[in-house]
């Protein structure tokens, strides 16, 4: 219990920062701006995205081995 | 290239697709093994990415930068949800075999068929321009790959020769093969999401490769490609993203996708009713996302390498096929096509199975079972009926979305359709959301939030864009209806600076945000609404319905009502299987429960939906509507929880009484340890007291030989007494443990208990003598019979004299032993005119080495042994032994036997 809850505020947690840093004013500070001669808005957008997937992953996984026990419940 | 070989080519595509459906239905167990993998359940989600993203994407980019990104970012965050939102979607859905959106909204609000019908209206009308976006970028895609260029005017070709006809004619006969070749209570069709998996695989690796191609076959790589971008003027702006108007909409689309990724129905069935294992959805949740942003990797390249090197006024949309084209590669052109097909028929084939499942299950069949003329209740094979009732919906659909794309769409970015279909389906989200978690929303609020979103969608989505494309007069837009300025739909009550899609969302959330919780709050629920309510808000808590429906049925009339939509067979086994899990014998079983009706009624909702379900069962139910019964039962469950709570404190009282009563003998237990080591310390003092002034006189007499004779007399003789005090002491102390040892073995006879007792005086007489005290018998003429052991007897007799003679003071003392006897008992006793005993001592004596007074500091003659094994001699008789206060003064020992029958003293007298 004490572990999901735990799980569910990660989770949260990383919501928040993804909308933080997807959305305008983060957003709009790249713009226009060069990284390695790629267009910086570009660049930043796929990073900070890849990061929150890669929270999700992290978080996500971890939680399957914990949750393994009591996932398959299946009424049919 | 020709256009035979392009059809061919998609033709011969789509059926290898169909092939592998059937392989994974009908085929090997390792086809079927596919479905129960989270990748393929996380590439099925990918349907999500129609040809919206596959070419409209790349077109929205090519215009106006990374404003294409928000419809997949915005998933992206609701995943990050959708452990919570989600799983409890899945969860709900599962235990009441939900298998649309209109029926999760219907059966949440009251198993509702009204609400169900009106999700459904509303989901098709969305849907319709999403599903022409469709058949439209086919038959552009067709137009470029064999002209170079779309048709500048479709609806100027003759409807025969339109591509996207034929398109819309195949995808069709697809989506009946696909989605309803027969009926299943789960509605799981794992033939079409390995189908769909498979589409997702072509869908990235085609843009992939058009990708790479653009960075390194046409430019020198990435780098190269975004300096020329930047280099010219007209692509330099697609890099930045500025400004306030372009943040909100950016924000708004996001929430847009969000609500679209849980509201869509094709979203819903392969996410929800097509899922196999709850399981699948930690590790989808956030490889989905994965496969969104390898989607989109290459979308801004692509973009502006179409914007550099295609020809300016070219269609934005079609530039993942012209720009291989102009390129020279027409082969990676016609991968790129496929890619766009798979994107559309996989959306199409999904779309139209979930669309055509709601139809059939909450507009239709309850429509067709209210009929009462086609008495269609009656019926007994109702399988095939539905089957046609979802080709015909299919064939519908496909027939809107293509006279939609004829006559409306042609003046439209694809992306700007899809937006107009998200905000309609965005309506949903609202009544889902407050519908999972919070328990106080109402049917009349989800109905008010819901219509309301859906005619101001109407109002500022929907006719606007027929009237951009002529059926409705221009001025509708520009002017406002009948000139009224404030009316204009696109700036309704006189907001401007906002996008159309902005616009509309701001206005139809918050009308539909608004009704909801305002009606919400101001109506009440019925019973059922209430109750089903808490099964969804509380999913996570119950595992199955509180029933508070007291529903009973005849069960074959519920067999067979399930058979008529499920085939006989299949409901025999169904009923069967459950019945098992019960301990039920269904072959035998004719009614059934409440818990069994609701079985039933769910086994139906996954063939009809929930609201029909409910309609059909209560045909064949008894069914109490919530009445004094059920609330009695509710009460009755109340009473028996406080039932349970009083049993338990009666428990509690019970434990206490027991921790008491455990306290107290805990006390006794250490008086008796007192005593034990008070016995062992007496017998100690006692043997050591003689022992002592033995060996000390002994000593003297052999370290002074000089003592006068008398002296030696006198200590010899103190010696002599000392051993015999000694004596005396071992000789009770065996004689208590030999008196112990045969608590049972006592050899009993009948005895004349008078002579015995004047036996007893005569041989202590001299003793009295010794010490002046009178000793006098009343023993009375009969005899005194009892059963009983003569030695002993004599033993207990003489101690009492001996302890009388020893309390009473010398010269006048006076001693009575008596006898007395009445019907049931014969008492002896033993008075004296000494000090008395004490009430609180007169149990004490009785114990071992416990004398009257302080056992150590006082000390009469004697050990302290005499009345312990008196005692123990007379319960060994039956009998009992006390001591009460004498008349006048002194104490008084009496001890009582039960006298030994009439017959046993004949015998005796004889």
């Amino acid at each position: 219990m004490q572990q999901s809850s735990k799980r569910r505020d990660r989770l949260i947690g990383l919501f928040a920062a993804g909308v933080v840093l997807l959305n305008p004013p983060v957003l709009d500070l790249f713009s226009g701006g060069v990284i390695f001669g790629w267009p910086a808005l570009y660049v930043y957008v796929f990073c900070a995205w890849g990061l929150i997937i890669g929270g999700l992953a992290a978080v996500l996984e971890r939680g399957r081995e914990v949750s393994r026990g009591d996932g398959g419940d299946s009424p049919q | 290239m020709s256009t035979p070989v392009v059809v061919a080519a998609a033709l011969a595509y789509l059926l290898l697709l169909f092939a592998v459906a059937y392989a994974v239905e009908h085929g090997s167990a390792r086809a079927t093994r596919l479905t129960r993998s989270s990748l393929v359940y996380t590439l099925s989600l990918a349907v999500y990415c129609s040809s919206w993203t596959f070419n409209g994407g790349i077109g929205r980019a090519s215009q106006a930068g990374i404003d294409f990104l928000p419809i997949y970012l915005g998933p992206t965050l609701a995943l990050c949800l959708g452990s919570v939102l989600i799983r409890k979607i899945l969860r709900v859905s599962r235990a009441n075999r939900i298998t649309s959106i209109a029926d999760l909204i219907g059966a949440r609000f009251g198993k509702s068929t009204g609400v169900a019908a009106l999700v459904t209206v509303i989901a098709v009308v969305g849907m319709v321009p999403y599903i022409a976006l469709q058949l439209k970028s086919i038959s552009s895609g067709l137009d470029v790959l064999t002209a170079g260029q779309p048709v500048a005017d479709p609806a100027a070709t003759p409807v025969l020769a339109d591509g996207a006809l034929w398109a819309a004619i195949v995808l069709t006969i697809f989506a009946m093969l696909f989605g309803s070749r027969s009926l299943h209570p789960d509605e799981h069709h794992p033939g079409m999401v390995v189908a769909v998996a498979l589409e997702s695989i072509l869908k990235l690796v085609a843009l992939t490769a058009v990708g790479l191609f653009v960075g390194y076959g046409i430019f020198h790589g990435f780098g190269d490609l975004f300096a020329q971008g930047r280099a010219s003027e007209a692509v330099q702006s697609l890099y930045e993203h500025v400004g306030l108007s372009r943040g909100i909409d950016w924000m708004v689309m996001s929430l847009l996708a969000a609500a679209a990724i849980f509201c869509l129905p094709r979203q819903f069935q392969v996410m929800v009713v097509e899922n196999v294992d709850e399981r699948h959805l930690d590790r989808a949740l956030w490889l989905f996302p994965l496969y969104l942003l390898a989607i989109n990797l290459f979308v801004l390249p692509i973009a502006i390498a179409g914007r550099l090197i295609v020809p300016l006024g070219a269609d934005p949309d079609s530039l993942v096929l012209t720009v291989p084209l102009a390129a020279g590669q027409p082969v990676l052109a016609l991968v790129a096509f496929l890619g766009g097909l798979s994107a559309s028929a996989s959306m199409v084939v999904v779309e139209a199975t979930a669309l055509s499942l709601m139809v059939c299950n909450d507009v239709v069949m309850p429509a067709l079972l209210r009929w009462r003329s086609l008495d269609l209740a009656q019926r007994p094979d109702l399988t095939r009926l539905l089957l046609w009732i979802r080709r015909a919906a299919m064939a519908g659909l496909m027939a809107l979305g293509y006279i939609f794309m004829r006559w409306d769409s042609q003046r439209y970015a694809l992306v700007s359709i899809g937006l107009m279909s998200f905000v309609a389906i965005a309506q949903f989200a609202p009544a889902i959301v407050g519908g999972l978690f919070w328990r106080g929303a109402t049917k009349s609020g989800a109905v008010a939030g819901i219509s309301l979103g859906f005619l101001v969608w109407l109002y500022t989505q929907f006719l606007p864009s027929l009237a951009q494309s002529g059926s409705l007069p221009g001025a509708f837009v520009t002017d406002g209806p009948l000139g009224v300025a404030l009316l204009k739909p696109y700036a309704l009550f006189g907001l401007t600076g906002l996008n159309p899609v902005t616009h509309s969302v701001f206005w139809t959330m918050l009308v539909n945000i608004g009704a909801f919780l305002g009606v919400s709050l101001l109506t009440r629920q019925s019973a059922i609404e209430r109750a089903q309510a808490a099964l969804f808000v509380d999913a996570f808590r119950f595992d199955d319905a509180a029933q508070i429906w007291r529903r009973t049925a005849y069960l074959p009339d519920l067999v067979s009502l399930a058979a008529r939509f499920l085939g006989r067979d299949r409901a025999n086994a169904a009923f069967a299987g459950w019945a098992r899990t019960r301990g039920v014998d269904a072959a035998t079983a004719l009614h059934a429960d409440a818990e069994m009706v609701l079985f039933g009624e769910r086994l139906l909702a996954g063939v009809v939906g929930a609201a029909s379900a409910r309609v059909m069962v209560s045909a064949v139910v008894d069914e109490e509507p919530l009445g004094v019964d059920e609330v009695m039962s509710i009460l009755d469950e109340t009473s028996r929880l406080i039932e349970a709570n009083r049993r338990l404190e009666d428990k509690s009282r019970e434990l206490e009484d027991a921790t008491a009563s455990l306290r107290e003998a805990n006390a006794r237990l250490q008086v008796l340890d007192r005593l034990k080591d008070d016995f062992v310390a007496t017998v100690n003092h006692e043997l050591r007291t003689p022992l002592t002034s033995i060996r000390t006189f002994s000593e003297i007499l052999r370290d002074h030989p000089e003592l006068p004779i008398a002296e030696r007399q006198d200590f010899l003789r103190v010696v002599v007494t000392e051993t015999e005090r000694l004596t005396r002491l071992i000789n009770q102390l065996l004689d208590l443990s030999k008196v112990e040892a045969t608590d049972s073995g006592v050899a009993m006879a009948v005895l004349d208990l008078a002579p015995i007792a004047a036996h007893c005086a005569t041989s202590m007489r001299q003793v009295f003598a010794a010490n002046r005290i009178e000793l006098a018998l009343d023993l009375g003429d009969e005899a005194a019979w009892i059963l009983g052991d003569r030695d002993r007897l004599v033993q207990v007799v003489v101690n009492l004299l001996a302890n009388a003679a020893k309390f009473s003071a010398p010269g006048h003392g006076k001693v009575t032993l008596g006898l007395s006897r009445d019907a049931d008992a014969v008492e002896l006793f033993v008075a004296d005119n000494g000090p008395g005993v004490p009430p609180a001592d007169r149990e004490i004596i009785f114990e071992r080495f416990r004398q009257s007074g302080d056992p150590l500091t006082d000390k009469p003659g004697g050990v302290g042994l005499g009345l312990a094994i008196s005692r123990r001699i007379v319960a060994q008789h039956g009998g009992r032994i006390w001591v009460e206060d004498n008349v006048g003064d002194g104490a008084i020992f009496k001890i009582r036997f039960a006298p030994a029958g009439p017959n046993a003293q004949r015998a005796a007298a004889e």
